[in-house]
């Protein structure tokens, strides 16, 4: 880059001379515009763009809830109901809020998925996928300390057991918790804590989400073939092509989150936290949201305190070092037939430990919970490193442009010319 | 393409199903055995419903001569029963009938006088200890959510009050406690409120009944955990359906967009 201003190609003066100076518009030109795209995504690649709308949301609506709440343990309960009532449109801005963190999580689960099932986190996508589960792990601390402002009793509660875990560790663990609290208990200074911490988040997350996209647009994005782009022919314009595509998604995902709100705003909640914080009371269930359900399982499926909590974090940090674990060349399931049926059987675990942990823990739950948990590390400490050297991936297409049909050959001449399914 | 994009929404769909599907399994796992609740049919159900303000209106006129004798409801205010669809003049009647601790005056002195619109509902007891004191140890909970802050809200509240009976033979009974066959535990220290028909004396004619004055309250209590409700769902139905036609055009320009890209 030499010094000096910037060759703009805008034609608006107003525009080519902000441009000049300051190539903002340009770079929004590169980047989500003119951006070269792989052809052949699938709805998969719905879910980053609505993942960053979701947050958008989430910071939008937030800030004006901060505006009516009130982070105090004798007022918090009757503020957030304040807002419920006596506040305009509270109520909406509140059931936004509170079902928009649920839609969050929905939408960056598939998110994640997208990324195990086609192999995004394989070279040279490492540090994209790491900032990911960075991401993730802000957006579950955020989702954890949203949870407890309305200092209800699953607030309070769920307060308590989590940050109790840290007193597992050795030496260390009370301390931690101390320094949680701010003080002997959950109490006054652990909801100010939590309310500051819940504010300032986000924008760390959307800070991490810059690096997210900066990095993704430096080794452009993966896609269902899992092969690299390798000539224009294999790529469009990011605008309109892939505004148009995702724009269906979003209204897809609208109209869930839509329903989630207007009809059934408290289907994902707990009744319990609609009675305000008691710690005099335990309730007869301590269960984390839905979206914390199978890290809370796979904590309770270890009968000893520190060994539940280091598998609960190991759960996550271990996704840190899949890039590593998977040895096998191919990124795309599709191309993986042995793999793929062991990754689905990863999901299904998935899917046993979150019904399992909003269960009791007692009798076939528990062993539930043991064999999925089991499952779930073995997927990434032993099937994984060993499938990548046992298995035999089937042919790689050529290229994006020139597809091969299923079961391997080319293509029949004049096929690639008609357009397939339009959809 | 159109078969991927089938997969991603069936994907989505399990993704959204999963979750929902987790709380209310999660739900109704008491250790000791409440019976199944009844499902009575609630006018405010469904997508369209809305409040039977008749029957909110009798089910308020129950909480004041029955309940509101133990529960408060200190998160509403009486001017919030204007929602309700009693007129500003019964409003401010109803209101005047409570004596409120206000102050201080200009002297510095605390005086009573009688309720306004922009107070909250007088509580029964002045603290928590006096009410769990004049109670056998059991605080009576405030109303003002309740119907919110148990499973199956409305259901749980209408088989409370229809759901008392003498204990079965053998059930040993704590003292003062009384038998309900779905309050968890079956043991309740509430009494039965509503034991008799015409307990209330309504003024529209409609004969009370236990059964009555039970769906009376609930729809009463369901309206004051979530005044917004009619307000709610009339705006979903309009988001829906903007967004369902929405949705056909983004589609469609999805489409034409794309027509010419052979993938």
């Amino acid at each position: 880059m030499s010094i000096g201003l910037h060759n703009s190609t805008f034609k608006n003066p107003v525009i080519r001379w902000v441009d000049s100076r300051l190539p903002i518009f340009s770079m929004m030109q590169n980047e989500y515009g003119t951006f070269p795209t792989p052809k052949n995504f699938n709805y998969f690649w719905n879910f980053g763009a609505l993942a960053m709308i979701n947050l958008l949301i989430m910071i939008a609506t937030g800030i004006f809830l901060a505006m009516h709440y009130t982070p105090h343990v004798s007022m918090a309960f009757d503020s957030v109901e304040r807002i419920m009532r006596d506040v305009n449109y509270g109520w909406l801005f509140r059931y936004v809020h509170a079902n928009g963190a649920s839609m969050f999580f929905i939408v960056v689960y598939v998110h994640i998925w997208r990324g195990m099932w086609y192999g995004s986190y394989k070279a040279p996508r490492e540090l994209l996928w790491i900032i990911g589960v960075v991401i993730f792990l802000l957006m579950m601390a955020t989702a954890f300390m949203g949870y407890v402002l309305p200092w209800g009793q699953m607030s309070f509660w769920g307060a308590t057991v989590i940050t109790n875990l840290f007193s597992a560790f050795p030496v260390v663990g009370d301390h931690i918790v101390t320094l949680l609290w701010g003080g002997f208990s959950v109490d006054n200074p652990t909801l100010n804590r939590f309310f500051s911490l819940h504010f300032l988040l986000p924008f760390v997350i959307f800070g991490v989400v810059f690096l997210h996209v900066a990095a993704l647009h430096i080794t452009g994005s993966n896609n269902p073939l899992g092969i690299d782009v390798k000539s224009p022919a294999d790529t469009l314009p990011f605008h309109p092509y892939y505004t148009a595509k995702d724009s269906v998604g979003m209204v897809v995902y609208f109209i869930v989150f839509a329903s989630l709100v207007f009809f059934a705003p408290n289907y994902l909640g707990h009744a319990d936290n609609y009675i305000p914080a008691n710690p005099m009371v335990t309730p007869a269930h301590i269960v984390p949201e839905w979206y914390f359900l199978p890290y809370y399982a796979i904590l309770r499926a270890v009968p000893d305190k520190l060994g539940g909590v280091l598998l609960m974090f190991g759960s996550i940090l271990v996704w840190f070092i899949l890039p590593w674990l998977d040895t096998s060349p191919v990124r795309s399931m599709r191309f993986r037939p042995i793999a793929k049926w062991f990754l689905l059987l990863w999901g299904i675990a998935f899917g046993v430990l979150m019904y399992c942990g909003g269960k009791p823990p007692e009798g076939i739950y528990v062993v539930l919970s043991r064999v999925a948990t089991l499952y779930y590390f073995a997927w990434f400490l032993v099937i994984l490193p060993l499938l990548g050297r046992l298995e035999r991936p089937l042919p790689l297409p050529e290229s994006i442009a020139k597809p091969v049909l299923r079961g391997g050959g080319p293509l029949p001449a004049g096929a690639a010319a008609k357009p397939m399914e339009k959809a | 393409m159109f078969r991927s994009a089938l997969r991603a929404l069936t994907v989505f769909g399990v993704m959204a199903a999963a979750p929902a599907l987790a709380p209310a399994l999660a739900a109704g796992d008491h250790t000791q055995g409440p019976a199944a609740l009844p499902h009575a049919h609630f006018h405010f159900e469904g997508v369209f419903g809305t409040f039977d303000r008749a029957s909110a209106q009798r089910g308020f006129q129950v909480y004041k001569e029955v309940c509101s004798a133990c529960h408060s409801m200190r998160l509403l205010s009486y001017r919030h029963l204007l929602e309700l669809g009693l007129s500003e003049a019964e409003v401010r009647a109803i209101a005047a009938t409570v004596t409120v601790n206000d102050g201080p005056n200009d002297e510095g002195q605390m005086f009573e006088r009688p309720g306004r619109l922009s107070d909250r509902f007088r509580s029964p007891f002045p603290n928590e200890a006096a009410a769990r004191a004049a109670n056998n140890g059991a605080a009576p909970p405030d109303l003002s959510v309740i119907s919110k802050a148990r499973e199956e809200g409305p259901h749980y509240l209408h088989a409370l009050l229809t759901g008392y009976a003498d204990p079965p033979a053998g059930m040993a009974m704590g003292d003062g406690m009384n038998y309900n066959r779905y309050f968890p535990g079956n043991q309740i220290a509430m009494s039965a409120p509503l034991r008799e028909e015409g307990q209330v004396e309504y003024a529209d004619g409609t004969k009370a009944t236990v059964e009555q004055m039970a769906l009376d309250v609930t729809n009463f209590l369901q309206w004051a955990a979530e005044p917004e409700m009619e307000a709610r769902k009339r705006m979903g139905v309009k988001w829906v359906l903007f967004l369902t036609i929405l949705g056909g055009l983004a589609y469609a320009t999805k489409r034409k967009i794309w027509a010419n890209v052979p993938h």
